[in-house]
Protein backbone atom coordinates (compact mmCIF):
# COMPACT_ATOMS: atom_id res chain seq x y z
CA UNK A 1 0.00 0.00 0.00
CA UNK A 2 1.22 3.71 -0.88
CA UNK A 3 2.94 5.11 1.80
CA UNK A 4 4.51 8.03 0.99
CA UNK A 5 1.95 11.37 1.87
CA UNK A 6 2.08 12.82 -2.18
CA UNK A 7 1.70 9.19 -3.49
CA UNK A 8 -1.41 8.52 -1.41
CA UNK A 9 -2.81 12.39 -1.87
CA UNK A 10 -2.40 11.66 -5.37
CA UNK A 11 -4.53 8.19 -5.12
CA UNK A 12 -7.17 9.89 -3.10
CA UNK A 13 -7.54 12.45 -5.52
CA UNK A 14 -7.55 10.20 -8.50
CA UNK A 15 -10.76 8.19 -6.59
CA UNK A 16 -9.23 5.44 -4.86
CA UNK A 17 -11.25 4.32 -1.81
CA UNK A 18 -8.29 1.96 -0.31
CA UNK A 19 -6.32 5.30 -0.13
CA UNK A 20 -8.92 7.17 0.84
CA UNK A 21 -9.81 4.89 3.74
CA UNK A 22 -5.85 4.78 4.41
CA UNK A 23 -5.57 8.35 4.28
CA UNK A 24 -8.26 8.30 6.93
CA UNK A 25 -6.39 5.89 9.11
CA UNK A 26 -3.38 7.95 8.98
CA UNK A 27 -5.29 11.21 9.84
CA UNK A 28 -7.08 9.57 12.93
CA UNK A 29 -4.05 8.59 13.95
CA UNK A 30 -1.59 11.59 13.68
CA UNK A 31 0.55 9.65 11.45
CA UNK A 32 4.00 11.80 11.07
CA UNK A 33 2.92 12.33 7.52
CA UNK A 34 -0.43 13.17 8.15
CA UNK A 35 0.18 16.94 7.86
CA UNK A 36 1.64 16.72 4.47
CA UNK A 37 -0.96 14.80 3.75
CA UNK A 38 -3.54 17.00 4.70
CA UNK A 39 -1.95 20.22 3.12
CA UNK A 40 -1.65 18.19 -0.31
CA UNK A 41 -5.62 17.42 0.01
CA UNK A 42 -6.39 20.80 1.34
CA UNK A 43 -6.63 23.09 -1.73
CA UNK A 44 -8.88 20.09 -3.05
CA UNK A 45 -11.30 20.60 -0.37
CA UNK A 46 -13.99 22.95 0.08
CA UNK A 47 -17.11 21.86 -2.21
CA UNK A 48 -18.57 19.12 0.21
CA UNK A 49 -21.55 20.33 2.26
CA UNK A 50 -21.19 19.14 5.69
CA UNK A 51 -24.33 18.02 7.75
CA UNK A 52 -23.77 17.30 11.30
CA UNK A 53 -26.25 14.76 13.17
CA UNK A 54 -26.22 14.48 16.74
CA UNK A 55 -28.46 13.54 19.66
CA UNK A 56 -28.80 11.12 22.60
CA UNK A 57 -27.73 7.25 21.68
CA UNK A 58 -31.17 5.24 20.24
CA UNK A 59 -32.77 8.29 18.94
CA UNK A 60 -32.65 7.14 15.09
CA UNK A 61 -29.17 8.92 14.02
CA UNK A 62 -27.19 6.40 12.24
CA UNK A 63 -31.06 5.42 10.67
CA UNK A 64 -31.83 8.92 10.47
CA UNK A 65 -28.29 9.37 8.29
CA UNK A 66 -28.97 5.90 6.23
CA UNK A 67 -32.27 7.36 5.10
CA UNK A 68 -30.75 11.17 3.98
CA UNK A 69 -28.12 9.51 2.39
CA UNK A 70 -30.55 6.99 0.04
CA UNK A 71 -32.49 10.11 -0.79
CA UNK A 72 -29.30 12.27 -2.04
CA UNK A 73 -28.22 8.97 -3.94
CA UNK A 74 -31.19 9.29 -5.71
CA UNK A 75 -30.68 13.07 -6.40
CA UNK A 76 -27.29 11.79 -7.30
CA UNK A 77 -25.43 13.24 -5.01
CA UNK A 78 -22.38 11.46 -3.70
CA UNK A 79 -22.25 10.80 0.22
CA UNK A 80 -19.65 10.23 3.07
CA UNK A 81 -20.57 9.00 6.38
CA UNK A 82 -18.14 9.06 9.27
CA UNK A 83 -20.38 7.57 12.28
CA UNK A 84 -18.38 8.50 15.78
CA UNK A 85 -19.37 6.19 18.42
CA UNK A 86 -17.82 7.17 22.24
CA UNK A 87 -14.77 5.04 23.31
CA UNK A 88 -15.01 3.17 26.21
CA UNK A 89 -13.56 5.38 29.14
CA UNK A 90 -11.76 2.24 30.57
CA UNK A 91 -10.09 0.83 27.99
CA UNK A 92 -9.86 2.88 24.90
CA UNK A 93 -11.77 0.05 23.01
CA UNK A 94 -14.61 0.72 20.68
CA UNK A 95 -17.49 -1.37 19.87
CA UNK A 96 -18.48 1.20 16.67
CA UNK A 97 -22.38 -0.74 15.42
CA UNK A 98 -23.04 2.08 13.31
CA UNK A 99 -23.46 0.33 9.96
CA UNK A 100 -25.53 -2.19 11.43
CA UNK A 101 -28.33 0.14 10.50
CA UNK A 102 -26.65 1.38 7.42
CA UNK A 103 -27.60 -2.11 5.25
CA UNK A 104 -29.02 -0.66 2.73
CA UNK A 105 -26.38 1.63 1.53
CA UNK A 106 -23.69 -1.21 1.21
CA UNK A 107 -22.37 -2.28 -2.48
CA UNK A 108 -23.18 1.58 -3.75
CA UNK A 109 -19.91 3.29 -5.23
CA UNK A 110 -21.08 6.35 -4.72
CA UNK A 111 -21.40 6.41 -0.85
CA UNK A 112 -18.30 5.71 1.76
CA UNK A 113 -18.78 4.85 5.63
CA UNK A 114 -16.14 4.88 7.93
CA UNK A 115 -16.87 4.72 11.80
CA UNK A 116 -14.42 6.14 14.29
CA UNK A 117 -14.59 6.06 18.39
CA UNK A 118 -13.99 9.83 19.82
CA UNK A 119 -10.10 10.43 19.55
CA UNK A 120 -8.31 12.00 16.45
CA UNK A 121 -8.92 14.81 14.25
CA UNK A 122 -12.97 15.35 13.00
CA UNK A 123 -11.96 18.02 11.31
CA UNK A 124 -9.25 15.98 9.40
CA UNK A 125 -11.18 13.85 8.51
CA UNK A 126 -13.84 15.65 6.98
CA UNK A 127 -11.32 17.62 5.06
CA UNK A 128 -10.12 14.18 3.62
CA UNK A 129 -13.77 12.93 2.90
CA UNK A 130 -13.98 16.71 1.08
CA UNK A 131 -10.95 16.25 -0.82
CA UNK A 132 -11.92 13.30 -1.98
CA UNK A 133 -14.62 14.53 -3.64
CA UNK A 134 -17.92 13.68 -2.03
CA UNK A 135 -20.83 16.06 -2.56
CA UNK A 136 -22.13 16.23 1.01
CA UNK A 137 -20.58 14.72 4.49
CA UNK A 138 -22.98 13.32 6.71
CA UNK A 139 -20.96 13.20 10.62
CA UNK A 140 -23.06 10.94 13.28
CA UNK A 141 -21.97 11.92 16.65
CA UNK A 142 -23.40 11.04 19.88
CA UNK A 143 -24.82 14.70 21.42
CA UNK A 144 -22.73 14.27 24.98
CA UNK A 145 -19.98 16.52 26.19
CA UNK A 146 -17.40 18.11 24.15
CA UNK A 147 -18.68 16.34 20.61
CA UNK A 148 -21.53 18.42 20.16
CA UNK A 149 -19.68 21.70 20.17
CA UNK A 150 -17.18 20.05 18.53
CA UNK A 151 -19.30 18.92 15.43
CA UNK A 152 -21.54 21.87 15.58
CA UNK A 153 -17.91 24.02 14.90
CA UNK A 154 -16.77 21.01 11.77
CA UNK A 155 -20.56 21.03 10.46
CA UNK A 156 -22.39 23.77 8.24
CA UNK A 157 -25.59 22.47 9.07
CA UNK A 158 -26.11 20.60 12.64
CA UNK A 159 -29.14 18.68 12.64
CA UNK A 160 -29.90 17.85 16.56
CA UNK A 161 -32.04 14.38 17.16
CA UNK A 162 -34.89 14.20 19.66
CA UNK A 163 -37.14 11.02 19.91
CA UNK A 164 -40.13 10.28 22.18
CA UNK A 165 -39.71 7.69 24.61
CA UNK A 166 -36.28 8.00 26.11
CA UNK A 167 -37.05 9.73 29.31
CA UNK A 168 -36.35 13.05 27.12
CA UNK A 169 -39.00 14.99 28.91
CA UNK A 170 -38.87 19.05 28.75
CA UNK A 171 -36.02 19.01 31.62
CA UNK A 172 -33.96 16.30 30.04
CA UNK A 173 -33.36 18.07 26.14
CA UNK A 174 -30.26 19.57 27.80
CA UNK A 175 -30.38 23.49 26.47
CA UNK A 176 -26.77 23.23 25.48
CA UNK A 177 -27.59 20.85 22.33
CA UNK A 178 -30.48 23.50 21.45
CA UNK A 179 -28.07 26.22 21.23
CA UNK A 180 -26.02 24.26 18.30
CA UNK A 181 -29.14 22.77 16.19
CA UNK A 182 -29.80 24.43 12.91
CA UNK A 183 -32.45 21.99 12.27
CA UNK A 184 -34.39 20.09 14.91
CA UNK A 185 -35.65 16.76 14.07
CA UNK A 186 -38.21 14.79 16.05
CA UNK A 187 -37.47 11.36 14.79
CA UNK A 188 -39.86 7.98 15.67
CA UNK A 189 -42.61 10.26 14.68
CA UNK A 190 -44.41 6.88 14.25
CA UNK A 191 -44.06 6.50 18.37
CA UNK A 192 -47.06 7.14 20.97
CA UNK A 193 -45.57 10.27 22.48
CA UNK A 194 -43.89 11.96 19.26
CA UNK A 195 -46.35 14.86 19.48
CA UNK A 196 -45.16 15.69 23.53
CA UNK A 197 -41.55 16.08 22.34
CA UNK A 198 -42.54 18.28 19.51
CA UNK A 199 -44.27 20.62 21.98
CA UNK A 200 -41.63 20.51 24.57
CA UNK A 201 -39.02 21.59 21.85
CA UNK A 202 -41.69 23.71 20.74
CA UNK A 203 -42.36 25.76 23.71
CA UNK A 204 -38.04 26.12 24.49
CA UNK A 205 -37.84 27.30 20.88
CA UNK A 206 -40.14 30.05 21.49
CA UNK A 207 -38.98 30.75 24.46
CA UNK A 208 -35.91 32.46 22.94
CA UNK A 209 -32.65 29.89 23.14
CA UNK A 210 -30.15 32.23 24.31
CA UNK A 211 -28.31 31.54 21.19
CA UNK A 212 -31.18 32.71 19.00
CA UNK A 213 -31.39 36.07 21.51
CA UNK A 214 -27.67 36.97 21.28
CA UNK A 215 -28.21 36.79 17.20
CA UNK A 216 -30.60 39.11 16.95
CA UNK A 217 -28.64 41.21 19.73
CA UNK A 218 -25.51 40.61 17.77
CA UNK A 219 -26.87 41.50 14.73
CA UNK A 220 -28.69 44.69 16.20
CA UNK A 221 -26.09 46.11 17.64
CA UNK A 222 -23.72 45.78 14.64
CA UNK A 223 -25.73 46.50 11.93
CA UNK A 224 -27.93 49.03 13.35
CA UNK A 225 -24.81 51.36 13.61
CA UNK A 226 -23.72 51.26 10.13
CA UNK A 227 -27.08 50.72 8.28
CA UNK A 228 -30.47 50.09 9.35
CA UNK A 229 -31.83 46.38 8.20
CA UNK A 230 -34.29 46.73 5.90
CA UNK A 231 -36.88 43.64 6.18
CA UNK A 232 -35.25 41.50 3.58
CA UNK A 233 -32.05 41.73 5.21
CA UNK A 234 -33.40 40.82 8.49
CA UNK A 235 -34.81 37.99 7.32
CA UNK A 236 -31.83 36.50 5.77
CA UNK A 237 -29.72 37.44 8.85
CA UNK A 238 -31.91 35.68 11.36
CA UNK A 239 -32.37 31.60 11.11
CA UNK A 240 -35.00 30.19 13.18
CA UNK A 241 -34.02 26.36 13.35
CA UNK A 242 -37.35 24.73 11.93
CA UNK A 243 -38.30 21.33 13.48
CA UNK A 244 -39.03 18.25 11.31
CA UNK A 245 -40.44 15.00 11.92
CA UNK A 246 -39.35 11.96 10.70
CA UNK A 247 -39.63 8.14 10.64
CA UNK A 248 -36.32 7.12 9.62
CA UNK A 249 -37.00 3.16 9.80
CA UNK A 250 -37.58 1.35 6.35
CA UNK A 251 -41.15 0.68 7.48
CA UNK A 252 -42.30 3.53 6.87
CA UNK A 253 -43.91 5.06 3.53
CA UNK A 254 -41.46 7.37 1.76
CA UNK A 255 -44.29 9.59 1.33
CA UNK A 256 -44.91 10.54 5.02
CA UNK A 257 -41.66 9.83 6.49
CA UNK A 258 -41.01 13.10 6.33
CA UNK A 259 -36.79 12.36 5.05
CA UNK A 260 -37.90 14.63 2.40
CA UNK A 261 -38.94 17.44 4.81
CA UNK A 262 -35.51 17.09 6.66
CA UNK A 263 -33.67 17.15 3.43
CA UNK A 264 -35.23 20.28 2.53
CA UNK A 265 -34.77 22.30 5.67
CA UNK A 266 -31.11 21.50 5.56
CA UNK A 267 -31.14 22.62 2.08
CA UNK A 268 -33.09 25.68 3.33
CA UNK A 269 -30.41 26.58 6.14
CA UNK A 270 -27.93 26.01 3.27
CA UNK A 271 -29.61 28.99 1.18
CA UNK A 272 -29.65 30.60 4.06
CA UNK A 273 -25.99 30.89 4.59
CA UNK A 274 -24.93 31.30 1.23
CA UNK A 275 -27.83 33.71 0.50
CA UNK A 276 -25.97 36.74 -1.12
CA UNK A 277 -23.16 35.02 -2.82
CA UNK A 278 -22.43 33.18 0.56
CA UNK A 279 -21.26 36.09 2.77
CA UNK A 280 -22.58 34.80 5.86
CA UNK A 281 -20.74 31.73 4.89
CA UNK A 282 -17.46 33.35 4.49
CA UNK A 283 -17.98 35.33 7.67
CA UNK A 284 -18.67 31.96 9.26
CA UNK A 285 -15.58 30.39 7.77
CA UNK A 286 -13.48 32.90 8.57
CA UNK A 287 -14.20 32.88 12.53
CA UNK A 288 -13.55 29.57 12.33
CA UNK A 289 -10.26 29.19 10.46
CA UNK A 290 -9.67 31.85 12.97
CA UNK A 291 -10.44 29.86 15.84
CA UNK A 292 -8.48 27.30 14.17
CA UNK A 293 -5.33 28.91 13.68
CA UNK A 294 -5.36 30.57 17.03
CA UNK A 295 -5.56 26.94 18.31
CA UNK A 296 -2.76 25.64 16.49
CA UNK A 297 -0.64 28.73 16.70
CA UNK A 298 -1.18 28.35 20.90
CA UNK A 299 -0.07 24.56 20.67
CA UNK A 300 3.00 25.35 18.41
CA UNK A 301 4.34 28.40 21.08
CA UNK A 302 3.63 26.19 24.21
CA UNK A 303 5.15 23.28 22.34
CA UNK A 304 8.20 25.41 20.66
CA UNK A 305 8.45 26.61 24.80
CA UNK A 306 8.81 23.99 26.48
CA UNK A 307 11.23 22.65 24.39
CA UNK A 308 13.11 25.54 25.41
CA UNK A 309 12.86 25.11 28.65
CA UNK A 310 16.54 23.64 30.26
CA UNK A 311 15.35 20.49 32.02
CA UNK A 312 14.44 20.76 35.42
CA UNK A 313 12.98 24.61 34.97
CA UNK A 314 9.60 23.17 34.82
CA UNK A 315 9.52 21.08 38.26
CA UNK A 316 11.48 23.87 39.47
CA UNK A 317 8.96 26.58 38.97
CA UNK A 318 6.42 23.95 40.70
CA UNK A 319 8.59 23.49 43.73
CA UNK A 320 8.66 27.46 43.83
CA UNK A 321 5.09 28.02 43.72
CA UNK A 322 4.28 25.08 46.50
CA UNK A 323 6.63 26.58 49.01
CA UNK A 324 5.33 29.40 48.41
CA UNK A 325 8.67 30.88 47.60
CA UNK A 326 6.87 32.55 44.22
CA UNK A 327 3.27 32.82 43.13
CA UNK A 328 2.22 31.73 39.98
CA UNK A 329 2.13 34.29 38.20
CA UNK A 330 5.85 34.92 39.28
CA UNK A 331 6.73 31.60 38.40
CA UNK A 332 5.86 31.91 34.68
CA UNK A 333 7.32 35.35 33.98
CA UNK A 334 10.69 33.61 35.00
CA UNK A 335 9.93 30.46 32.80
CA UNK A 336 9.03 32.52 30.08
CA UNK A 337 12.56 34.31 30.78
CA UNK A 338 14.61 30.84 30.99
CA UNK A 339 12.90 30.09 27.73
CA UNK A 340 13.61 33.04 26.43
CA UNK A 341 17.43 33.31 27.22
CA UNK A 342 17.36 29.62 26.43
CA UNK A 343 16.31 30.00 22.69
CA UNK A 344 18.39 33.02 22.68
CA UNK A 345 21.76 31.34 19.94
CA UNK A 346 24.98 32.57 22.14
CA UNK A 347 22.84 32.91 25.34
CA UNK A 348 22.82 36.21 27.32
CA UNK B 1 1.97 5.20 17.46
CA UNK B 2 2.08 2.40 19.45
CA UNK B 3 -0.75 3.00 21.38
CA UNK B 4 -2.58 2.96 18.34
CA UNK B 5 -5.66 0.31 18.84
CA UNK B 6 -6.29 -2.52 16.58
CA UNK B 7 -9.09 -2.34 14.14
CA UNK B 8 -11.46 -5.57 13.65
CA UNK B 9 -14.09 -6.04 11.38
CA UNK B 10 -16.63 -8.67 13.13
CA UNK B 11 -18.73 -10.09 10.48
CA UNK B 12 -21.11 -12.99 10.10
CA UNK B 13 -21.40 -14.53 6.88
CA UNK B 14 -24.45 -16.64 5.83
CA UNK B 15 -27.87 -17.36 7.74
CA UNK B 16 -26.85 -17.86 10.78
CA UNK B 17 -30.03 -16.64 13.47
CA UNK B 18 -27.87 -15.64 15.89
CA UNK B 19 -25.07 -13.34 16.70
CA UNK B 20 -25.09 -13.89 20.56
CA UNK B 21 -21.54 -15.55 20.36
CA UNK B 22 -19.99 -12.57 17.96
CA UNK B 23 -20.98 -9.88 20.38
CA UNK B 24 -19.50 -11.59 23.24
CA UNK B 25 -16.22 -11.75 21.57
CA UNK B 26 -16.82 -8.40 20.42
CA UNK B 27 -17.35 -7.03 23.60
CA UNK B 28 -14.19 -9.27 25.10
CA UNK B 29 -11.93 -7.47 22.39
CA UNK B 30 -13.44 -3.83 23.40
CA UNK B 31 -11.97 -4.27 26.92
CA UNK B 32 -8.71 -5.44 25.57
CA UNK B 33 -8.72 -2.29 23.99
CA UNK B 34 -9.11 -3.14 19.91
CA UNK B 35 -11.76 -0.39 17.79
CA UNK B 36 -14.31 -2.86 16.59
CA UNK B 37 -16.34 -2.55 13.32
CA UNK B 38 -19.52 -4.69 13.89
CA UNK B 39 -21.63 -5.18 11.11
CA UNK B 40 -24.72 -7.42 12.05
CA UNK B 41 -26.38 -10.19 10.66
CA UNK B 42 -26.31 -11.64 6.99
CA UNK B 43 -23.23 -10.00 5.67
CA UNK B 44 -22.38 -10.82 1.92
CA UNK B 45 -19.18 -11.39 0.94
CA UNK B 46 -19.50 -7.96 -1.15
CA UNK B 47 -20.52 -6.37 2.25
CA UNK B 48 -17.39 -8.11 4.16
CA UNK B 49 -14.76 -6.59 2.00
CA UNK B 50 -16.58 -3.24 1.67
CA UNK B 51 -16.75 -2.57 5.08
CA UNK B 52 -13.26 -3.87 5.93
CA UNK B 53 -11.83 -1.89 2.71
CA UNK B 54 -13.96 1.81 4.11
CA UNK B 55 -13.02 0.67 7.71
CA UNK B 56 -9.37 -0.09 6.82
CA UNK B 57 -9.17 -2.87 9.43
CA UNK B 58 -6.22 -4.59 10.50
CA UNK B 59 -8.19 -7.83 10.45
CA UNK B 60 -11.10 -9.56 9.77
CA UNK B 61 -13.00 -11.79 12.08
CA UNK B 62 -15.87 -14.38 10.45
CA UNK B 63 -18.16 -15.67 13.26
CA UNK B 64 -19.80 -18.71 11.52
CA UNK B 65 -22.04 -21.51 13.42
CA UNK B 66 -23.67 -22.65 10.14
CA UNK B 67 -21.71 -24.84 9.13
CA UNK B 68 -20.98 -23.41 6.18
CA UNK B 69 -17.89 -22.26 6.47
CA UNK B 70 -16.49 -24.35 3.46
CA UNK B 71 -18.46 -22.51 0.88
CA UNK B 72 -18.24 -19.08 2.31
CA UNK B 73 -14.62 -18.68 3.69
CA UNK B 74 -12.93 -19.49 0.56
CA UNK B 75 -15.47 -16.73 -1.24
CA UNK B 76 -15.02 -14.24 1.72
CA UNK B 77 -11.10 -14.33 1.17
CA UNK B 78 -11.52 -13.91 -2.76
CA UNK B 79 -13.64 -11.21 -2.59
CA UNK B 80 -11.59 -9.33 -0.31
CA UNK B 81 -8.60 -10.03 -2.43
CA UNK B 82 -10.11 -8.68 -5.78
CA UNK B 83 -10.63 -5.46 -3.50
CA UNK B 84 -6.93 -5.33 -2.79
CA UNK B 85 -7.00 -6.28 1.32
CA UNK B 86 -5.13 -9.92 -0.04
CA UNK B 87 -2.92 -8.25 2.90
CA UNK B 88 -5.64 -8.18 5.29
CA UNK B 89 -5.89 -11.13 7.69
CA UNK B 90 -8.52 -13.20 8.22
CA UNK B 91 -9.59 -15.44 11.31
CA UNK B 92 -12.60 -17.59 12.12
CA UNK B 93 -14.49 -18.05 15.17
CA UNK B 94 -17.47 -20.54 15.77
CA UNK B 95 -17.98 -24.24 15.35
CA UNK B 96 -15.50 -25.63 13.24
CA UNK B 97 -15.18 -29.64 12.93
CA UNK B 98 -11.31 -30.18 13.39
CA UNK B 99 -11.00 -31.68 10.15
CA UNK B 100 -11.69 -28.75 8.10
CA UNK B 101 -8.76 -27.03 9.56
CA UNK B 102 -6.51 -27.60 6.82
CA UNK B 103 -8.86 -26.62 4.37
CA UNK B 104 -9.56 -23.40 6.16
CA UNK B 105 -5.75 -22.74 6.48
CA UNK B 106 -5.67 -23.58 2.97
CA UNK B 107 -8.95 -21.09 1.98
CA UNK B 108 -6.40 -18.34 3.61
CA UNK B 109 -7.65 -18.50 7.48
CA UNK B 110 -4.90 -17.71 10.07
CA UNK B 111 -6.30 -18.72 13.22
CA UNK B 112 -8.80 -20.60 14.13
CA UNK B 113 -11.62 -20.06 17.49
CA UNK B 114 -13.83 -22.82 18.72
CA UNK B 115 -16.39 -22.81 21.40
CA UNK B 116 -14.10 -23.28 24.12
CA UNK B 117 -10.85 -20.50 23.52
CA UNK B 118 -10.52 -18.32 26.52
CA UNK B 119 -10.74 -14.49 25.50
CA UNK B 120 -6.86 -14.00 26.93
CA UNK B 121 -5.90 -16.50 23.83
CA UNK B 122 -7.86 -14.78 20.63
CA UNK B 123 -6.59 -11.28 22.19
CA UNK B 124 -3.24 -12.48 21.99
CA UNK B 125 -3.43 -14.45 19.15
CA UNK B 126 -4.81 -11.38 16.92
CA UNK B 127 -2.33 -8.79 18.59
CA UNK B 128 0.35 -11.33 17.02
CA UNK B 129 -0.91 -11.98 13.87
CA UNK B 130 -1.41 -8.16 13.28
CA UNK B 131 2.35 -7.40 14.42
CA UNK B 132 3.27 -10.16 11.96
CA UNK B 133 1.71 -7.83 9.33
CA UNK B 134 3.52 -5.34 10.38
CA UNK B 135 2.85 -1.66 11.33
CA UNK B 136 0.26 -1.26 8.78
CA UNK B 137 0.13 2.89 8.22
CA UNK B 138 3.80 3.32 9.01
N1 LIG C 1 -40.31 3.32 15.49
C1 LIG C 1 -39.19 3.86 15.02
N2 LIG C 1 -38.01 3.32 15.35
C2 LIG C 1 -36.88 3.88 14.88
C3 LIG C 1 -36.92 5.04 14.06
N3 LIG C 1 -35.64 5.38 13.75
C4 LIG C 1 -34.84 4.49 14.36
N4 LIG C 1 -35.58 3.58 15.04
C5 LIG C 1 -35.09 2.47 15.85
O1 LIG C 1 -34.41 2.99 16.97
C6 LIG C 1 -33.30 2.18 17.30
C7 LIG C 1 -32.03 3.00 17.36
O2 LIG C 1 -31.75 3.47 16.07
P1 LIG C 1 -30.30 3.97 15.63
O3 LIG C 1 -30.43 4.50 14.25
O4 LIG C 1 -29.29 2.91 15.86
O5 LIG C 1 -30.09 5.15 16.68
P2 LIG C 1 -28.74 5.94 17.09
O6 LIG C 1 -28.19 5.28 18.29
O7 LIG C 1 -29.21 7.32 17.39
O8 LIG C 1 -27.82 5.89 15.92
C8 LIG C 1 -33.26 1.07 16.28
O9 LIG C 1 -33.91 -0.06 16.81
C9 LIG C 1 -34.04 1.64 15.12
O10 LIG C 1 -34.64 0.64 14.33
C10 LIG C 1 -38.20 5.58 13.72
O11 LIG C 1 -38.32 6.59 13.03
N5 LIG C 1 -39.30 4.96 14.24
MG1 LIG D 1 -25.82 5.31 15.76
Amino acid sequence: MTDSAPSLAAAVLSGSRRALARALTWVENEHPDSAALLSTLYPHGGRAWVVGITGAPGTGKSSLVTALALRLRQQGETVAILAVDPTSPFTGGAILGDRIRMRDLSGDSGVFIRSMATRGSLGGLIRVLDAAGFDRVLVETVGAGQSEVDIARAAQTTVVVEAPGLGDDVQAIKAGILEIADVLAVNKADRAGAENTVRALRAMLELGHPTQRNRMVNHHGQRMSAEAPTQDDHEAELWVPPLVRTVATREATPENDGIGDLLDAIDRHRAHLTHADGDKLRQRQRGRIEGELLDRLSHALMARLLAALPAGTLEAAIDDVQSRQRSPHHAVQSLLDSAGKAAQPNGV
Amino acid sequence: MTDRAIRILIAKPGLDGHDRGAKVIARALRDAGFEVIYTGLRQTPEMIAEAALQEDVDVVGLSILSGAHQTLVPVIRQTMNAHDLADVPLILGGIIPEQDHAEMAQAGVEAIFGPGTSTADIVTTIRRIVAERGEPTA
